[in-house]
């Protein structure tokens, strides 16, 4: 019967109070030498994160160029007959919500054919105008983007609109800065040939595994975007995009 | 073995029965007697006043018996009591937990959707070929116009929710409308089944997958029956995913009751639901997305209290995205569904989809909507009343308790909008019967000013009389309304839009006109439906039509004066529908029709229809089905009077039976009919015949005499035999009573050792048994025949049950040889226990005669030796049991009926005992019994000589 080494971290979520820290291997003992009786052992811990100098703990984060990763190891030394065990583990921080409060920044928004750049023959699009508004740019994670989008007229029939949301990476490396945008989540508000100059909510849920407030360090950044994709018959495709900050409040 | 002589005990039957009688003792008013009705005199109960000040007095005239009711009422009634005690403020407050109560469930007023069901599914059908599409793999391809890339873990996990089931993505084409509805039972089917492996994510994937279906409006006839096969499932899952959720919230301690707020339920619960609403949050596209939460809108009450009065409005938002109008007022439809379900008091989101969708009716004659029709090659009239299901759901839920003033205000949004002829049959489909109804005369002017070529206009007029039908219009309108509407109708052109719409308006005319009016519309009825036999496509409508005319003219003779009922009837020529509806008419006249009757019009009219009925019988008519026939034929017949005029109801059953040959039933009520108008005349008469009743009354004994061999059961033509002797004898018919008994004996040997009974086969013994001890009754008072022998019938009927092959195992022979004994008994007194009024029995006719008494013995010596025969040879093992209780019953015989004081009978007697005995199997209680009995007896006058026999009768002792 070999001996086996398990962690188990009773809520993955848990939110760790902490200010600025450094990320160190900071070690606990949790058992003095001695024997543990044959069976399950089973040894309840708790260590704070500890903070060091102006470092920020950032929140848990998996991206293409940035990860953010905390892992918890437990060893446990051995007399010399039998092998040392070692286990690790990984756990996710989210950081304190901010204190204050959030400012909104609603946006306004109007698309037509003239509004558009990127456009190689602007006679061949169809005429539409399409107002909205979203409420806020300025997101906290756990809350919905919301907004508001009218089709107030178009030519063509329209066939889908979509909020795309979209997550840049940036970071510096020694080539320069590395730039990586990736789609997250798609999501279809309007489905068909809309009822003109009725109102079509804007609302999508942040994806919680994708996302993470908005980062901005040195050496690297994590930002998000939200594509309105209009998607109008004869396949004309219209994208009008807005930067946006997530926050934990 | 010795031959027993016979000796009859004299009887006096009077001196019997008088000692026989209880006493009777004259009652004083107000005594106490068990059958003396209990009269509760009026009970005063004041006016309970708030202070709790009740009285109340009840008397009963009967002091010892207490009726329980009025009991009660003495003192405080326990509900006064409680509304006087009670303190206003507590009633207040429990009114307003009930009010909240009936708010958050719906009543049973509210016409739940499974009555949609079918009426949508039967009536929205398509025979072209339909398509599903299915990915249940991933949705690869995914509108990116950023460059993909996902870090190498977010693919494979992305990948392996893709894996599951992978290359199950399918597309069924070419399916029928079954084909497509077996696939969609199937897929609700692996839901469950993915359910109840744990396959939740796949389970969703169905879900999804479903609901995507309902985005596509291909093959758009049958939108409405997909929406319903759709919903059934997503109904399934939402079902699945709260019970779910709801189990995990029960821990060893408590169950969550049903009434449970957020508080209760368990972080793992509130994460799993939670987890659930994410998930559907990130559905991709619009209409799965909305439909799979509104699927799942209950789960809310698992988070928050608000959740779903948060979700409902949003939701209601949401399905402005959705562009296709037809596919929208279906989103709104299903939302209001599960709205109502889950929440009734949210009413306000409801009026919202109704406003909602009043601002997106304009689409409906857009150029998208318009294209896709020519597409589809769809016209505008057929598509319209497609919206009719989800508009009459969503008007609906609205209306129920919905103030006037609601109604009113979305009456008037409807009547601003073009076109509304949509909108106006919903609003007549879903609001209250009694508010159309005091509209009619404005709803009439608003559907004369719908446009021609939209909705089409009959449905319109049907939906109007579905209300009138239902609610009554004002008095002052009510012809108005009627003339309105059937010069409409009268110019349908279709003949089924015609009769669906007739259909309709015939109960309004019924209702409130006479049968003038109600002739008018038969008559237009039938001009409509004759040309090229259009009624053979309508039989269901037409019969419905009659229903409604029967069950508002219960008085048939003003039914059949209205001249074009008749002719009504003519336009059913298919024999199943016809008798159809002659079974319908026949049971309205049974159920309505008080008093015999012989008005000629009612008579022809019905035997016609009864004619049509049993003219339908064959060789494969089941049983059940002849059964109903013959009840409802003789439900009419017995209805028939002609009060005095005997002759004319002879001559009428006659008729009937003529006509009825083939309903073995219906002739023996015949049979029973004409039996009970020979004694009827004989009622009439007094007894005393004259020469024409006399007549008349052997013509009624030669219609039962012919008649009954017509018929095939064989105890009934026994019993019909034996009963119709009897009221030939009461007529004082001899011959012809002889006649039916002879008949009768030479019908015994043909009775078969097993008949059927209600299908099953049962042996015939015991009816033989029953009918002949019933037999030998009558047999008593038959007076002989001069031309023949003494005791004729007796004879011959011993004759015959002496051939008769008889069970082995039983005893049923000697149990009637008894019995025969009993009746040779009987006819030894010098009066006989009963007489038929003017008829001389043979105790006149003989006058106990010595030649007619020892004939009687004689055969009784007959009888008695059959009977110790049989008793000898049940002296083996396994009848001995039969031996003893058979033996016992012969003594109880001849102690009831021989006269004891004969020795040799005395010894028989005495022998019978022994044996009875002899081997143990009597049961001791009832010899007990039977010796107290005869000692009991013995102390009667002339009965001295039973003390001696008493002596003689040993009790065994069991040991």
């Amino acid at each position: 019967m070999g001996t086996s080494l398990d962690i188990k971290i009773k809520r993955a979520n848990k939110v760790y109070h902490a200010g600025p820290i450094q990320i160190i291997n900071s070690t606990i003992e949790m058992v003095k030498p001695g024997k543990f009786p044959s069976g399950k052992t089973e040894i309840p811990f708790e260590f704070p994160l500890h903070v060091k100098g102006n470092k920020v703990l950032y929140e848990t984060y998996h991206g293409v160029f940035v990860n953010i990763q905390y892992t918890l190891r437990c060893d446990m030394r051995r007399s010399l007959l039998a092998k040392d065990l070692t286990k690790t583990c990984e756990f996710i921080v989210h950081s304190a919500p901010q204190k204050g409060k959030l400012t909104p920044s609603p946006v306004d928004f109007t698309i037509t054919p003239e509004t558009l750049q990127n456009v190689k023959e602007r006679a061949l699009l169809p005429k539409f105008l399409i107002r909205g508004h979203l409420n806020s740019t300025n997101c906290v994670i756990t809350q919905p983007l919301t907004g508001e989008l009218v089709v107030e007229s178009s030519e063509a029939a329209i066939k889908s609109i979509e909020l795309q949301l979209v997550r840049v990476e940036t970071c510096g490396c020694a080539e320069g800065y590395a730039r990586d945008a990736t789609e997250i989540q798609n999501i279809q508000i309007a489905d068909g040939d809309v009822c003109r100059s009725l109102s079509v909510p804007i609302y999508m849920v942040f994806p919680r595994l994708f996302t993470c407030p908005t980062l901005e360090t040195t050496n690297f950044k994590v930002e998000f975007e939200v594509n309105i994709v209009v998607l109008l018959h004869a396949d004309h495709l219209i994208t009008e995009n807005f930067p946006l900050k997530l926050c934990r409040m | 073995m010795a031959v027993f002589p016979w000796h009859s005990r004299s009887r006096n039957y009077k001196a019997e029965f008088a000692s026989c009688r209880l006493e009777a003792v004259p009652l004083e008013f107000g005594d106490y007697h068990p059958l003396k009705p209990i009269t509760v005199t009026e009970s005063k109960t004041k006016k309970v006043s708030r202070k709790g000040s009740t009285s109340s007095t009840s008397s009963s005239s009967s002091s010892s018996v207490l009726d329980p009711l009025s009991s009660v009422l003495d003192g405080t009634d326990p509900l006064s009591m409680f509304a006087a005690t009670a303190d206003p403020a507590a009633t207040d407050s429990s009114r307003k937990r009930r009010d909240r109560d009936e708010n958050s469930i719906v009543g049973s007023d509210f016409e739940p959707w499974a009555n949609k069901r079918g009426e949508i599914l039967a009536r929205y059908t398509t025979t072209e070929k339909l398509s599903i599409n299915l990915f249940m793999g991933s949705e690869k391809g995914k509108a990116g116009t950023v460059t993909s890339a996902m870090s190498e873990k977010v693919r494979t996990r992305l990948e392996e929710l893709d894996d599951f089931e992978e290359g199950s993505q399918k597309e069924l084409l070419n399916l029928t409308q079954q084909d497509y509805v077996n696939r969609i039972e199937e897929l609700n089917q692996s839901l469950k089944d993915a359910w109840a492996s744990d396959q939740k994510v796949k389970a969703l994937k169905i879900v999804i997958q479903c609901s995507k279906l309902l985005s596509d409006t291909s093959v758009i006839q049958f939108y409405p029956s997909k929406f319903v096969l759709i919903t059934d499932i997503l109904d399934t899952f939402g079902k699945l995913v709260y019970e779910r959720i709801f189990s995990m919230c029960v821990d060893n301690r408590s169950v969550l009751p049903d009434h449970f707020s957020p508080e209760n339920v368990n972080d793992t619960a509130k994460e799993t639901c939670l987890n659930w609403f994410f998930k559907i949050a990130s559905i991709r596209e619009l209409i799965p997305r909305f439909y799979v939460e509104a699927s799942i809108l209950k789960c809310n009450k698992f988070l928050s209290k608000t959740g779903i009065s948060e979700c409902l409005p949003r939701l209601t938002c949401m399905i402005r995205g959705i562009g296709d109008p037809l596919v929208s007022v279906y989103a709104r439809a299903y939302l209001c569904r599960v709205g109502m379900e889950v929440a009734p008091h949210l009413k306000e989101s409801l009026n919202k989809n109704f406003f909602d969708f009043l601002l997106t009716f304009k689409q409906i004659h857009g150029d998208t909507v318009q294209n896709q029709l020519v597409v589809q090659g769809v016209e505008l009239p057929s598509y319209l009343p497609l919206y009719s299901p989800a508009m009459d759901w969503i008007f609906q839920c609205i209306s129920y308790h919905a103030p006037e003033a609601l109604l009113t205000e979305m009456m008037d949004r409807c009547k601003k909008l073009g076109n509304n002829a949509l909108l106006l049959n919903s609003v007549m489909s879903a609001f209250r019967a009694e508010f159309i109804a005091t509209r009619s005369m404005d709803f009439i002017g608003m559907i004369k000013e719908c446009d021609e070529s939209g909705f089409p206009k009959h449905l319109l007029f049907r939906s109007l009389g579905l209300n009138l039908a239902l609610a009554d219009p004002p008095e002052g309108d009510r012809l108005q309304i009627l003339n309105e509407a059937w010069k409409v109708i009268t110019k349908l052109k279709n003949p089924q839009d015609y009769i669906n719409c007739a259909e309709v308006w015939v109960e309004y005319t019924c209702k409130h006109f006479t049968k003038r009016e109600v002739n008018t519309v038969l008559a237009d009825v039938i001009k409509h439906m004759t040309p090229d036999r259009a009624f053979e496509d309508s039989y269901p409508q037409l019969h419905s039509i009659i229903k409604k005319v029967i069950a508002h003219f219960h008085d048939f003779s003003v039914l059949f004066s209205v001249e074009k009922f008749l002719p009504f009837l003519d336009m059913f020529q298919k024999e199943s529908v016809r008798v159809e509806v002659c079974k319908c008419i026949m049971e309205v006249f049974i159920k309505h029709q008080q008093e015999p009757t012989k008005d000629p019009v009612i008579l022809n009219a019905l035997l016609h229809v009864c004619k049509t009925m049993h003219d339908s019988v064959n060789a494969l008519t089941l049983e059940d089905e002849k059964r109903m026939l013959a009840y409802l034929i003789n439900g009419f017949i017995k209805m028939v009077s002609f009060g005095r005029d005997f002759e004319q109801q002879l001559s009428f059953y006659v008729e009937a039976r003529s006509m009825f040959c083939n309903l073995e039933p219906v002739l023996v009520q015949l049979i029973h009919s004409v039996n009970r108008l020979a004694m009827e005349t004989r009622k009439v008469m007094k007894g005393n015949h004259s020469r024409k009743t006399a007549a008349f009354v052997r013509a009624c004994v030669a219609y039962c005499f012919i008649t009954i061999p017509s018929l095939v059961g064989i105890f009934t033509r026994l019993n019909l035999y034996l009963h119709s002797g009897q009221v030939a004898l009461a007529n004082q018919c001899l011959s012809q009573a002889d006649a039916f008994f002879k008949a009768a004996i030479s019908l015994i040997p043909e009775v078969p050792k097993m008949i059927n009974i209600d299908g099953k086969m049962r042996p015939s013994e015991s009816f033989l048994l029953e009918f002949l001890c019933n037999f030998f009754s009558t047999l008593l008072i038959v007076p002989d025949h001069p031309e023949h022998g003494v005791l004729f019938l007796v004879r011959e009927l011993l004759n015959v049950i002496q051939d008769y092959t008889w069970e082995d195992s039983s005893d049923d022979k000697i149990r009637i040889y008894t019995c025969v004994l009993h009746l040779l008994s009987a006819m030894s007194q010098e009066n006989y226990l009963y007489h038929i009024d003017k008829v001389d029995s043979n105790d006149s006719l003989y006058g106990g005669d010595s030649k007619f008494l020892a004939e009687n013995n004689k055969l009784c010596e007959t009888v008695m030796a059959q009977i110790l025969e049989h008793l000898k040879t049940l002296a083996k093992d396994e009848a001995l049991k039969r031996q003893s209780s058979l033996g016992l019953s012969f003594f109880n015989s001849i102690l009831a009926h021989g006269d004891l004081r004969n020795n040799r009978l005395n010894q028989l007697s005495v022998n019978l005992w022994h044996l009875a005995q002899r081997h143990g199997c009597a049961d001791t209680r009832t010899m007990v019994k039977t010796l107290e009995y005869i000692k009991k007896r013995s102390k009667q006058p002339d009965m001295g000589h039973l003390t001696e026999l008493a002596l003689r009768l040993p009790l065994q002792t069991r040991t």
